[in-house]
Parts: structure tokens; C-alpha cells; sequence
């Protein structure tokens, strides 16, 4: 095979990974107020890299699709600077709040339009709503197979090879392609971009094309949103710390060590 | 409409505890109903397991048996299943959020047109309309959300621990043979081999000792190994976990990391060394009896859920942990 076409679903998300005092809870709109800039979600960073390595390999090129609101192309664009060739974001009103079923069948219709595809890869859950579901459903609404936890990807010839995470260690799977596969982190962190790579990409930035409703669906009636009944904040999880306070670490070893003797 | 479905999982060949949680979760919603509880096993010889799974109330055992379900084909187990519920067009199905559970729901609810929701913690029925209203953290369990969907079956993927496990009754369910329509098509993604690693049980340890992104090097896990070698003395059985880092980085394999996308674990003690207390990780362990945090940063997170904290750098603190341990064994 010379030369492969991915699409990378990278969805953006604030930082999950802020401190819990960060996040709050308004019970009366029912939304979550996150005080943290936005990110990529972590999993579709690592989606993004396995894609970047598959490239590296044999050549082709990477599209990035994410659908959100009011999505940020400052954040997005990190993918372009990481080696993604082309980013098309899907932004409408209309697509507020969907539920994992309709933003599997948003992404499918954007899919349908790009056209020509081998691979898609879809982080194995979101941050956010930590649903899980859509990569599955996109691939079954594609008609195409699907393959989830991978930690590691390569493609051989018309297939792709994976070896996906199970409870028992990993087995390796196969399938033709064009196929969907979900990555876990175990694929790796994303690769470094330097801040100049990206102040270079924000100078000159080159149009992003943004597609709607009306580029994608015929039949709004299709899309249902998340019906929230209730949101409320977490249980306090707070216990009272005692510190073990000492002027040297084995002074605070010693005291830690009759903790522990009281306990066993 | 019938009956609520609940689809039943083994491990090493024995009844899953989660079955039995889903089994406790179903019935109690069955009853709000007043409809009947049922379970399906699947596999290419289910007798063993329908078996043990029929002492548990409920009224009765689909055993869905076929060459092609031996082992776990997430494709063709999601074939079966489809198959099963278009027979008995079942009005609820619960499936635990497990490996299995996360492979096959998905793929079920696009096949049935229905929605779900993954990962509840809680689920019960709303008066007025007979729909499941389903509990689920989100944002990593910074919100909990309680939601509706439309759609037969009502489907979700249920959280280990959510209900207390079922106790046996005396009286059996009925056991209904089942055999899907099935053919070797359907399989599209093929399995070449299984490498076993040595998973590790968390679950099973009294003491686990995890390390988090603040161990700076692979070789400091022999640290952590010593000090769980001087607990064992005391402790009971002591392993050693860690947080999602430690995994990216492969210095550990992925049964041993704890929270969200790991394992869910309330071991008697949990000593934190070098992990910040993320969210995610925090829900796979916060039901820790005791909760010992040892971090160089005073403000961490971890210190605000800890029962003991050491404001310490672990390569000074954990050599003179064992040393002491060791002396006053
Ligand atoms: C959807 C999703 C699912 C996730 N699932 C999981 C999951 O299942 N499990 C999980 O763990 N994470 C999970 N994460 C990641 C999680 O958000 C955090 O990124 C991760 O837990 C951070 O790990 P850490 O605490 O080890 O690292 P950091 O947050 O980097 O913390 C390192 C800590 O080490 C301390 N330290 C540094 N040097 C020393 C020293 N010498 N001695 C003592 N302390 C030191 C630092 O003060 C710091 O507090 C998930 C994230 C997402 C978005
Ligand atoms: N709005 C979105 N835009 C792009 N990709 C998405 C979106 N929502 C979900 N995905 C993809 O689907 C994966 C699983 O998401 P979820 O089922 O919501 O947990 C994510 O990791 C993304 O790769």
C-alpha cells in the first residue's frame, strides 16, 4: 500500500486533568463549570500520535475531525503543528449537547463528505462525558470493522494489525482495511510541539474549513440531545490529613513505621 | 413488553461478583416494574455457568450457545446478543462496564436502535413514565449526572461495586436453550494470538502500594517493591499499583494502574507515593480504608483525601521506611 489516508475524531475538551477544586457544579443550569483552559482530549492526543507514527512509516495523510462548541482552531491547530495535514471543524447550534449516538452520525456524514479513507482513529473515551461509545458506533454506522484499546497499530498491506489491550495481557487482531481502531494511552504520549512551531503556525494561519448543519444533514430530526435529568456535584471525598512532621526524613520514616505497627 | 435481560460474565470459568451485583441492581427494578428478571449466558457451552447463575431468583436462564461464541469475539457475542433480543424484545438490559461490557454494549445498542449509557452508578425507574433514569459520573466524577434516553431496551453499562452482590436463594430458575443464527461472515476483525502477561488482581491485596509520575526512575520501583516486601510482614497480602503515567511510560503493565481506565480497588491501606490526585485516579481508590499520601508538594491534591500525609521526597523516605520497618519487625 503506498501511502495512507487517516482520519483522527479529536474532540476538545477543558483540561480534564485540573485539581477538583477547578471544577464546580451549577446545579440550576445543570452544567459543569470547568476553570481550566481548553485541550485536546488526552486519548485522541494519543490517537493523533499513532496516526503520526503510521505516517511516518509509509506516508499519506491525516485529517483531523472534531466536532464541538465554539471550537477553538488555537487548540486545535496543535494538530497541524504535530503533523496532522488537514483539520476540518463541525460547529452549529444544531449540534449542541448531542447525545453519543448523534455525534457518531454527525462524524459519519463528515466523514461520508471527505470521501476516500482507509483508517479512523478515535480515542477510547472522551474526557468529558467519559461516554466510550462513540468509536464503536461510528464504525458501525460506516459499515466498516472495528477494533478498540489498541496499543499499537501498523498497517500491513490492505490490513491493519493491532494489538489491543485484554484483561489477560494483549492479543493481536486483524482486519481489512478501510477500519476503525480506539486507541488507549498505552500507545504513548503525544509528541512534543515547541511553542515556536506553534507561534510560527498562529502567524500564518492557513483557513480551517468549518462545516454545519446544513453541509452535513438533511434530516435534523435525526440528532437527539443528552436529556439531563439532574446534575449534581460529587460526594465530599475530603478526609482530614495528619501530616507527620519531622526535621529529617527518618525522623518522619520512624513515625510513619509506628503508624503502620498500630495498624497491622 | 417483557422482561428486564441482564447479560452474565465469567472469570476463569466462575461467576463474575459483578454478574451477582447486576443481578441485585436488576431485580430491585424488575420489582418497581413488576416485570420478570432474566439472565443470558453466552458461549459455545454454557451449561456450567447457567447452572451456577440459576440459584440467584431469577425467573430465567438464556443459554445462547454456538461454536462461533466460544472464547470472546466482541462481533460475534454483539451478533448473538442482537439475536437474542429480537426474540424476547427484552424492556431493560444491563451489562457491566467490563472489558466485555465495553465491546459489546456500544455495538448492541446500534444494532438495536436503542441508546445507552455507559458506567451508572446508579439506575432506578421514573414513576411517571416507566423510563430508567441513569446515574453516571462524568468529567471523571467531578458531576454526577442523572439521564434519560429513549429507546427499547432501556440499556446501560453498569459500574463495578454499584450494588451490593446477590445471595443465593433456594429455589432454581428456569434454564431456556437457546441457538442463535449465526455465520462465520459476521466476523470481520480476526483474532491472531493472546499473549498472557502476569496480571496482577489488585483487588485481592490488603496493602497496595502505588507510585505515581514523581518516581522519576524505573529502577525506584525496586524501592517501592522493598517497602511492600517489609509490609508484608505485617499487612497481609501487599502489591504494587500505579497511576496512568507509569503505564505510558510501559514501565507497568495496564492491570496495575488504578482509577477510571484501571482497576476500581478499596484495599485496607493505600499508600500514594508520587501521584497528585487526579480525579480519575482518585475514583479507583478513594474507598480505601486508609489513605497514606507521600508527596514533595504540600498541596497536592492526594494530601486533601489522605488520612496520613509525608511532605518528603520518596528516595530519602521510603529506604529509611524499610530500614525501620526491618529493625522493628
Ligand atoms: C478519561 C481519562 C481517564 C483517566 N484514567 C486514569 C486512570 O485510570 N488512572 C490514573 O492514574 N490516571 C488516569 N487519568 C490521568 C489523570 O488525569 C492524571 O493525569 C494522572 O492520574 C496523573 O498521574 P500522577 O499523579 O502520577 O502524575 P502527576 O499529576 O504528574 O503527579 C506527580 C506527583 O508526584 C509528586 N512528586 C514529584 N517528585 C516527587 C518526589 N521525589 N517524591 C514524592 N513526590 C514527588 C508531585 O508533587 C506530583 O504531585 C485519566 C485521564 C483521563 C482524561
Ligand atoms: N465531538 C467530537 N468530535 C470529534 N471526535 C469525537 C467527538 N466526540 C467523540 N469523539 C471521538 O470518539 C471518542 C470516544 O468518545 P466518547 O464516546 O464520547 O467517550 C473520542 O475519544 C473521540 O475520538
Amino acid at each position: 500500500m503506498k501511502g495512507i489516508n487517516i482520519i483522527v475524531c479529536a474532540k476538545q475538551i477543558p483540561d480534564p486533568e485540573v485539581p477538583f477544586s477547578n471544577v464546580s457544579v451549577d446545579v440550576e443550569k445543570k452544567e459543569v463549570i470547568v476553570d481550566a483552559p481548553n485541550v485536546i482530549s488526552p486519548y485522541d492526543e494519543n490517537a493523533l500520535e499513532a496516526a503520526i507514527r503510521i505516517k511516518e512509516e509509509m506516508g499519506g495523510k491525516i485529517t483531523v475531525l472534531s466536532l464541538g462548541r465554539k471550537v477553538s482552531d488555537t487548540v486545535l491547530r496543535k494538530t497541524i503543528a504535530a503533523g496532522a495535514d488537514a483539520l476540518i471543524l463541525i460547529e452549529d447550534p444544531a449540534f449542541e449537547r448531542l447525545d453519543s449516538n448523534s455525534v457518531a452520525y454527525v462524524l459519519s456524514r463528515a466523514i461520508r463528505k471527505i470521501g476516500a479513507y482507509d483508517l479512523i482513529l478515535t480515542g477510547r473515551q472522551a474526557g468529558d462525558w467519559d461516554s466510550g461509545q462513540v468509536g464503536l458506533l461510528l464504525a458501525e454506522l460506516l459499515g466498516i470493522p472495528s477494533i478498540s484499546l489498541a496499543r499499537s497499530i501498523k498497517i500491513k498491506e490492505d490490513r491493519v494489525l493491532v494489538e489491543k489491550t485484554v484483561p489477560v495481557g494483549y492479543e493481536v487482531v486483524e482486519a481489512g482495511l478501510p477500519a476503525l481502531v480506539t486507541v488507549s494511552n498505552e500507545v504513548g504520549e503525544l509528541r512534543y510541539v515547541s511553542r515556536s512551531k506553534m507561534m510560527g503556525l498562529l502567524k500564518r494561519p492557513t483557513p480551517i474549513p468549518k462545516w454545519g448543519a446544513k453541509d452535513l444533514v438533511d434530516d435534523l430530526e435525526r440528532l437527539k440531545k443528552i436529556q439531563l435529568v439532574e446534575l449534581s456535584p460529587p460526594p465530599d471525598m475530603r478526609r482530614a490529613c495528619l501530616f507527620i512532621e519531622g526535621s529529617t526524613p527518618q525522623e518522619k520514616a520512624d513515625k510513619l513505621a509506628s503508624f503502620f505497627k498500630e495498624l497491622g | 413488553m417483557s422482561e428486564l435481560l441482564l447479560l452474565v460474565e465469567s472469570k476463569e470459568g466462575l461467576l463474575d461478583k459483578t454478574t451477582l451485583e447486576l443481578i441485585r441492581g436488576g431485580s430491585e427494578l424488575a420489582k418497581d416494574l413488576g416485570i420478570d428478571a432474566a439472565a443470558v449466558v453466552v458461549g459455545n457451552e454454557t451449561s456450567p455457568l447457567a447452572e451456577s447463575v440459576a440459584s440467584y431468583g431469577l425467573k430465567k436462564i438464556y443459554k445462547l450457545e454456538h461454536p462461533l461464541l466460544k472464547g470472546f469475539q466482541p462481533e460475534a457475542w454483539a451478533g448473538a446478543l442482537e439475536w437474542l433480543a429480537r426474540q424476547i424484545t427484552p424492556r431493560i438490559f444491563l451489562i457491566s462496564h467490563s472489558f466485555v461490557g465495553k465491546e459489546v454494549a456500544p455495538r448492541l445498542a446500534y444494532r438495536l436502535d436503542t441508546e445507552l449509557t455507559t458506567d451508572c452508578l446508579n439506575l432506578r425507574i421514573d414513576p411517571q413514565d416507566g423510563l430508567l433514569i441513569r446515574t453516571k459520573p462524568i468529567y471523571g466524577g467531578n458531576a454526577i449526572a442523572a439521564l434519560k434516553c429513549a429507546g427499547l431496551p432501556q440499556m446501560v453499562t453498569v459500574r463495578k461495586n454499584a450494588f451490593e452482590p446477590m445471595e443465593k436463594v433456594t429455589t432454581k430458575s428456569d434454564l431456556v436453550d437457546m441457538v442463535p443464527a449465526l455465520d462465520e461472515s459476521i466476523i470481520k476483525v480476526k483474532s491472531l494470538k493472546t499473549v498472557k502477561e502476569d496480571v496482577v488482581e489488585l483487588d485481592k491485596a490488603n496493602m497496595v502500594i502505588a507510585g505515581g509520575r514523581g518516581i522519576v526512575a524505573k529502577e525506584d520501583f525496586e524501592m517501592l517493591a522493598a517497602l511492600a516486601q517489609a509490609m508484608s510482614k505485617s499487612q497481609g497480602k501487599v502489591m504494587i499499583g500505579c497511576s496512568r503515567p507509569v503505564v505510558d511510560k510501559s514501565w507497568m503493565s495496564s492491570d496495575r494502574q488504578i482509577g477510571l481506565t484501571g482497576s476500581i480497588i478499596a484495599p485496607d491501606t493505600y499508600i500514594a507515593i508520587g501521584i497528585s490526585g487526579a480525579i480519575q485516579h482518585l475514583v479507583g481508590m478513594i474507598r480505601s480504608k486508609k489513605i497514606i499520601a507521600i508527596n514533595t508538594d504540600p498541596g497536592c491534591n492526594m494530601f486533601k483525601v489522605a488520612d496520613v500525609g509525608v511532605v518528603e521526597d520518596y528516595k530519602a523516605l521510603i529506604p529509611a521506611l524499610v530500614k525501620k520497618l526491618e529493625e522493628s519487625a
